[in-house]
């Protein structure tokens, strides 16, 4: 970090925000105590993946998608197969439906237990980082750790592979496991449960900044579970649309500082999708042991203040060991693992839940099953606007912090969204310049 | 031993890693590929007594020079290994595993040094030509390994 200070000039640079995934840079420009301009940057260069589906058979999207990220490919293989299947009109068995949320809950599992434990809770403790943290919580590190293990193991159970897993498939999976196969991994998910319980009590006397913002939390919401792969696209300010609708009401914007689009609200502007929306519009829909883990903390809906989404990821971290525990109990396989797909002239759209927040794909097929065009918003995209006015908003507050802690707390503030700007569009650099 | 290659298999010379595991199972010598993502990787060496981990890197070095750190005795170049799309990479696993006390008894790291990481990017000459260098010397340490032999690989 260098800084220079004068009472007009006053510059604060941070070369690389560490703990998100990918590359990206946040630039800050303070006129006396007034923030003048908040810009998340994303500059690692536009990925072309709309392009590259278009001419391949659908089949492909599922695969072709998953490469778009390494923490969350289940997702995009999710949300590609049920728009191609919603396009195809192909109907997946109440068995592959089960198997596809806990595929599901697996990569909540990795991804929410990578950011809890190593990526966002130094900043709670005060640590530059995770291997720091660990010399003095080793505990709460081999916890993380362990938890993520578990995840990546059932993926790897149900896609084949923990990296870019390839058992999924448009109308279901190309191998299903038999009973015993998922019933091996209960032991490890009970452990996980408590583990996860354990780590809500921990986050529970972390120190929150007192921060609240009036958010348009958005989220899917399903008429009896936790959403996952199925839903409602709703909001706290009455959006309550099909996945079909998601072009007419959600715009993508340019801007010139970003490779990467910045989804909006139409006529509304930011909004905010990931663990703390999703908690404030469905928290009814959470296990017993999930509401009552939050009340015995003294977390309580609506929350509004964006450092407390990392007592929303724990919480979802109890959800996905339990609804994972709750589906292996009652598993039984399906007769076929897939359903046959027939191609035909047709458009379809999916909206599921990446750990981050909602995912929208849709794609336009041909006569013959070649994909004629597609589109795909990741859940990065759609907090970009609202990381920059969160920014906005806190800043002024900090205007007294020393440069090193005001960066930092911006930082904290980023990582309060857990961006994968990979998806997006990878280092974030932060520029804090005062005027 | 056991060997394990990091990378992107789609990023032009991040593939690095991946491609001497690759090779080495071409040359019947068995190799672990992975992303690289910390925890994994630490999955991935828990159960091992030897690890040498390849991957790309980007010191400044010329493209295609190889170099080998043995990780027990020196804190790595983090910036060299960062490369890497992941907030935690082959580096954070070493120091996140030497804090936790949980680094195999030895660990070496071979870096390939890298030019392009663009996504869609091919590698580049130089760290292919690297690439059949260090797994062709891999290969022959690990039969040699095998075979219980004496003398120095």
């Amino acid at each position: 970090m260098d800084s220079q200070g004068s009472k007009t000039i006053r510059t604060v640079k941070v070369d690389y925000l560490a703990r998100v995934e990918g590359e990206g840079a946040l630039y800050v420009k303070l006129r006396g105590d007034r923030v003048e301009d908040v810009k998340l940057k994303i500059f690692e260069p536009p990925r072309m993946f709309e392009a590259f589906l278009r001419g391949r058979h659908f089949t492909e999207a599922p695969d072709i998608t998953a490469r778009i990220c390494g923490i969350c490919p289940i997702a995009y293989q999710m949300s590609a197969a049920h728009a191609v299947e919603r396009a195809l009109g192909a109907r997946i068995s109440p068995q592959v439906r089960l198997l596809r949320r806990l595929f599901y809950c697996g990569e909540w599992i990795e991804s929410h237990a990578l950011h809890v434990f190593l990526l966002h809770a130094p900043d709670f403790l005060g640590y530059e980082d995770a291997i720091q943290m660990a010399r003095q919580h080793r505990d709460a590190v081999e916890q993380g750790l362990r938890l993520k293990k578990i995840g990546n193991h059932l993926v790897s159970v149900l896609g084949g592979r923990e990296i870019h897993p390839i058992s999924a498939c448009v109308g279901g999976f190309y191998r299903v496991p038999g009973r015993a196969e998922l019933s091996a991994l209960t032991e490890d998910l009970k452990w996980a449960l408590e583990a996860s319980l354990s780590a809500l009590r921990l986050a529970s006397g972390f120190e929150y900044p007192d921060f609240e913002q009036d958010y348009e939390f958005v989220a899917l919401r399903h008429p009896e579970e936790y959403p996952l792969n199925e839903g409602r696209l709703v909001s706290n300010r009455g959006l309550d649309i099909d996945a079909s609708e998601f072009e007419d009401h959600i715009i993508e914007q340019h801007v010139k500082h970003s490779n990467a689009l910045q989804a909006v609200l139409r006529k509304r502007g930011s909004y905010m999708v990931g663990p703390l929306a999703r908690i404030n519009l469905n928290f009814d829909r959470l296990p017993e042991v999930a509401r009552q883990a939050a009340a015995d903390c003294g977390f309580k809906v609506p929350c509004r203040n964006p450092f407390r989404s990392l007592q929303a990821r724990v919480l979802e971290l109890v959800f996905a060991c339990h609804e994972a525990l709750r589906i292996i109990a009652e598993y039984e396989p399906p007769a076929e693992p897939r359903v046959e797909v027939t191609p035909r002239a047709s458009v379809g759209w999916a909206i599921t839940e990446a750990p981050r927040g909602i995912l929208y794909h849709r794609y336009e097929l041909g006569e013959d099953g070649r994909i004629i065009s597609a589109r795909i918003v990741p859940p990065t995209s759609q907090n970009q606007r609202r990381v920059e006015d969160d920014l906005r908003a806190l800043v002024p507050q900090l205007i007294c912090l020393p440069p090193e802690q005001l960066s930092w707390r911006c930082e904290q503030a980023v990582r309060n969204y857990d961006p994968c700007i990979s998806c997006a569009t990878h280092f974030l650099r932060l520029h804090l310049e005062r005027v | 031993m056991l060997v394990v290659g990091c990378g992107h298999p789609d990023c032009g010379d991040d593939a690095a890693g991946l491609l001497v595991a690759r090779r080495l199972k071409q040359l019947g010598v068995n190799a672990v590929e992975t992303s690289g993502e910390a925890t994994s990787l630490m999955a991935c060496w828990e159960a091992a007594a030897d690890v040498l981990v390849v991957d790309a890197m980007l010191s400044g070095a010329r493209p295609g020079s190889i170099q080998l750190w043995d990780a027990r005795q020196v804190p790595l170049m983090r910036e060299a290994l960062r490369c890497s799309t992941h907030g935690l990479g082959v580096a954070e696993a070493v120091e996140l595993a030497r804090a936790l006390g949980r680094l195999p008894k030895r660990l070496r790291i071979c870096g390939i040094e890298g030019r392009r990481f663009e996504p869609g990017a091919a590698p580049s000459p130089e760290v292919l030509e690297a690439v059949e260098k260090a797994s062709r010397q891999i290969a022959e340490e690990v039969m040699c390994t095998n075979q219980g032999s004496s003398k120095t690989c």
